[in-house]
């Protein structure tokens, strides 16, 4: 076990690595010069000198070779200083910790309710085989991985903010201020994220229930005499999960490509509107280190996931 | 084929050829819901091509004493700010949704597919580098790699194509590269390369053909997934350049008349997900059909 999470960390690592790589030489394509844009803000102050100019590239490196740009920025994220954003004119650390609790909060509940609501509804689904209750959960997951994220923020706008006008339609309030009025705000968002998430998981549930029901120790244990209720939840369950651990990572990836449009549509001040506004403003430094540290989680959260897969069947381990 | 006769004949079962097609005949036709994936599929695909014969009205000129104009029987989902037919853009939109579908498969299956194979079929550090960057690739979400991509290049309909090729490419090389490792150790694989053949000639036309099915049923799920994406771009603005029409960005111009046009903005996302959900429907009817695990299932 120690030799095949040694193996996996040193994988990761490598992978981190490339997609620094990555990130940093896309972001070298990017047309325009940042401090065009940057200079364009200026323009009411009576505009930028050539030595000005000069000044800023300095301040920012922009003067030095690729490679050294790319050191700086790597050793800098690595230290906890990702740069300075060239359009808020602050620290990249401070502008993502200001938002990261919010997309960690929309993000935690998302991930919470898609992964009970898969399972149960994945169980479900193969418990009760071909009744209607199967081709109910069949369609949800279907609508679930076709359903525009964006659009499916404005229907619920559209019919629970505008017409019913039962939940309201943008903002945000941190739990910690309000934590009623967080939720009041969270119910819309969170069901959208979450929906896509909750069809993979009742999915991947599903298949791998049917499975294991039709294996030779299920009969089994229905043959010892147990309960329904012992062969569902001690056996069944818990040996048909295993499969299910591995599509939360995937989900986990989904739902944070679903928190850009979210919180676009409802107007959410989260790590997300942020790469959009940077993305449109050039603000490069914000970009590739809102990607990195999202890649990063990903990545990791996908570690932690294999981990627990070889740990939770050693067939894995030792394959 | 008992087993007796099997030994007597020399000959190890393999299942007769036409019974295969028959079988994929029926597991794919019989399932309604594939069937219903199939006709919205071809339906699609008959918008696009005859677009102009199915609305008068052009997708991208509007008439300005027409402007926002409810439902009508001129105008069957009514008109946008700048007068233009919704129904005429939906319609146009067709095409760009197809144009980038098809587009990023191309191109994304045929590297993705070269890569996996070379990956699978040389091993050792070509393996590595290959599937380490694909690694890395995986690490984003797709979204947020094809988001970061387009605002590099910039929209428009070949920009959109790359991106989210870029940011599809890793799938096509892991799932390749995964059936080219087992496929390479089948002995008909030995055979040929006894018999003198190139390795370009063994990755081409002997594993290539053999992990096609999985490919087909891969790249189908992709197009759904790819028509996705690429609203979702249009929709913050780094997709199809306005006043080209696509759907994601119908969307996103229709929000702000929400109360009082909900269909601007509602059509267009209707239009994305019935095309999504077919290709899902045929995508997973196509498994099905193609698994051979599933053989004697269904």
């Amino acid at each position: 076990m120690t030799s095949y999470i040694i193996r996996r960390l040193l994988m990761t690592i490598v992978i981190l690595f490339i997609v620094t790589l990555i990130i940093f030489f896309v972001m070298q394509l990017l047309p325009g010069d940042p401090l065009v844009i940057f200079m364009g803000q200026q323009a009411g102050s009576g505009g930028i000198s050539q030595e000005q100019l000069q000044e800023l590239y300095v301040r920012y490196g922009l003067d030095k070779p690729l490679i050294v740009q790319y050191f700086n920025w790597v050793g800098g994220v690595l230290r906890g200083n990702m740069g300075e954003s060239i359009y808020y004119h602050e620290d990249v650390g401070v502008l993502l910790l200001e938002r990261f609790p919010v997309t960690l909060d929309l993000g935690i509940k998302s991930f919470v309710l898609y992964n009970i609501l898969g399972v149960i509804m994945g169980m479900i689904a193969a418990l009760r085989r071909g009744k209607l209750i199967d081709s109910f959960a069949t369609v949800i997951s279907y609508i679930g991985v076709s359903i525009p994220v964006f659009w499916l923020g404005i229907l619920l706008i559209y019919i629970f903010g505008l017409r019913l006008d039962w939940f309201p339609i943008i903002g945000y309030t941190l739990p910690t201020e309000d934590l009623l009025k967080n939720i009041h705000q969270s119910v819309l968002p969170v069901f959208c994220l979450s929906l896509m998430g909750w069809a993979v998981i009742a999915r991947q549930t599903r298949s791998s229930v049917l499975e294991v029901i039709s294996q030779d120790y299920i009969r089994t244990a229905w043959s010892k005499g147990l309960t329904e209720r012992a062969i569902i939840f001690r056996h069944i369950l818990k040996n048909s999960l295993i499969p299910v651990i591995t599509v939360m990572g995937i989900g986990l990836g989904l739902m944070f490509g679903g928190q850009v449009f979210i919180e676009q549509v409802f107007a959410i001040p989260g790590v997300g509107r942020l790469l959009v506004s940077s993305v449109f403003a050039q603000d490069y430094q914000v970009v590739q280190s809102a990607t990195l540290v999202i890649a990063a989680i990903v990545i990791v959260v996908n570690l932690i996931v294999d981990i627990s897969y070889g740990w939770f069947d050693p067939r894995i381990r030792y394959g | 084929m008992t087993e007796k006769q099997a030994i007597t004949t020399g000959v190890s079962e393999a299942p007769p050829r036409a019974s295969e097609w028959k079988r994929f005949r029926r597991v794919f036709f019989q399932r309604k819901l594939v069937l219903f994936g199939l006709i919205i599929l071809a339906l699609l695909v008959l918008t696009a091509i005859l677009a102009p014969l199915l609305t008068s009205y052009s997708p991208t000129q509007g008439n300005m004493t027409e402007s926002l104009q409810q439902p009508s029987w001129k105008h069957l989902l009514g008109t946008d700010l700048q007068g233009r037919d919704t129904l005429a853009r939906l319609i146009y939109g067709s095409r760009m949704a197809l144009a980038v579908g098809f587009g990023s498969v191309l191109f994304a299956g045929a590297i993705g597919i070269i890569l996996g194979l070379v990956a699978g079929y040389f091993g050792g550090i070509t393996n590595m580098i290959i599937m380490r960057i694909m690694d890395a690739l995986m690490g984003f979400p797709m979204i947020l790699l094809a988001l970061v991509i387009s605002a590099v290049l910039g929209s428009g309909l070949l920009n959109v194509i790359i991106a989210l090729s870029v940011a599809t490419l890793p799938g096509y090389a892991r799932v390749m590269h995964g059936l080219t490792l087992s496929i390479r150790e089948n002995d008909f694989i030995l055979a040929e390369q006894g018999m003198g053949a190139s390795n370009i000639r063994t990755m081409f036309w002997h594993i290539l053909p053999n992990g096609l099915p999985p490919m087909i049923v891969l790249i189908t799920l992709q197009l759904g997934a790819l028509i996705l994406a690429e609203a979702g771009l249009s929709f913050l603005g780094l997709g199809i350049r306005p006043p080209n029409a696509a759907w994601g960005a119908m969307v996103a111009d229709g929000r702000r008349y929400l109360l009082t046009f909900p269909w601007l903005s509602l059509a267009p996302g209707v239009a994305i997900m019935l095309v999504v959900f077919a290709f899902n429907l045929v995508g997973d009817g196509l498994r099905d059909a193609l698994d051979p695990r599933l053989r004697g299932l269904l």
